[in-house]
């Protein structure tokens, strides 16, 4: 990286390897690709959405490196009940 | 008590045959018997690493066709008289070696030699499953490089899915310079990403070209620092602890200087 790129605050190369690399990695070693985390993101949402209100938008749904092993992990808001009401 | 070691990393040219050459002439050193055995069929290069070209009469396939002996294709080493190559044979292809020919083929060694070293093909087919399938223990050769990573992760995911159990790294061509200005992965970093443990860290060094080109191995080096890791390697290999080179020290004044400046 040159000196100009560095003063243009791009980042250094060994920080995009690495996070390009993680990427990379946990799908390698799941299979999952982003079309099927978004169809089962889909899938989720509407399962739980019978059951209780929450906001489609402020769901998270994501594939977690934990060592050599892989977690998919889910951050679903509720909504509450009470602004359900007053609303 | 004979350990089957293989050496494996997915990528070409990261350094595998490097590392076998390097590791049994550093092992035989140390006093002990070291055969290695050639698994790239069709690709040989561990004979002309080793510089042992020459002396080639009968190769892995010639003994699990029963055309000869064990015996009689093991090389014995110029240097070292407790190291021996079996070569791969250069004019037939994976196919014709089965995994458990390899079983039986180091099954005859064990006992006799304290390591069986393997040089695995590149590539995850059926080379790879020849190499890995009588083996102990298994070494992943990677380098600082995102392609190399990637592979080396394939294969680590392969060996635990085939219990082989989770093998350990080699990071080979590392050039802390690179490091040190952030252009290159770091041995952390690597770690990190792939999360096993690391056995041993070589800086990238020219003497391992030269040692290449003169058929002796880099390890028989006492000044090369690539020749210092190997041997660092091979230590840890028989479970003596020993302290990881110091790798940012490298370079000269006019190097650093340099370094910093781009």
């Amino acid at each position: 990286m040159s000196f100009f790129e560095r003063l243009r605050g791009r980042k250094r190369s060994a920080e995009s390897a690495k996070e390009r690399l993680q990427l990379v990695l946990v799908h390698d070693r799941t299979d999952i690709t982003p079309a099927v985390l978004e169809a089962l993101k889909d899938d989720l949402l509407a399962t739980i959405s019978r059951h209780v209100e929450i906001d489609p938008a402020a769901v998270h749904i994501d594939l977690e490196r934990d060592g050599r092993a892989q977690r998919l992990i889910a951050d679903i808001p509720l909504r509450s009940v009470s602004r359900r009401r007053s609303g | 008590m004979s350990t089957v070691l293989t050496i494996g990393s997915g990528k070409g040219g990261v350094g595998k045959t490097t590392a076998v050459a390097n590791l049994a002439v550093a092992l035989a050193a140390s006093g002990d018997k070291v055969v290695c055995i050639d698994g790239d069929i069709g690709l040989r290069n561990l004979d002309v690493i080793m510089g042992l070209e020459n002396r080639i009469v009968y190769d892995l396939v010639d003994v699990v066709e029963g055309r000869c002996r064990l015996r009689q294709a093991m090389i014995r080493d110029k240097h070292l008289p407790e190291l021996y190559l079996i070569p791969a044979a250069q004019t037939r292809d994976k196919n014709a070696v089965s995994p458990s020919d390899m079983v039986r083929l180091c099954d005859e060694l064990r006992g006799e030699y304290d390591w069986i070293l393997i040089d695995s093909p590149a590539g995850i087919e059926r080379g790879f499953k020849n190499a890995i399938a009588p083996a102990d223990r298994v070494v992943v050769v990677t380098n600082p490089e995102v392609s190399a990573v990637r592979d080396a992760d394939r294969v680590i995911g392969i060996l635990e899915a085939e219990e082989k159990g989770t093998p350990s790294l080699i990071l080979n061509r590392l050039n802390p310079i690179m490091v040190k200005r952030h252009d290159m992965l770091s041995a952390d970093d690597v770690v990190d990403l792939l999360a096993v443990k690391i056995i041993g860290v070589v800086p990238e060094d020219e003497d391992v070209i030269v040692a290449a080109n003169r058929g002796s191995p880099v390890a028989l080096d006492q000044k090369s620092r690539a020749g210092q890791a190997f041997r660092n390697i091979a230590q840890r290999l028989k479970g003596i602890d020993t302290p990881f080179l110091a790798l940012d020290d490298q370079g000269n004044l006019w190097q650093r200087l340099f370094a910093g400046r781009k």
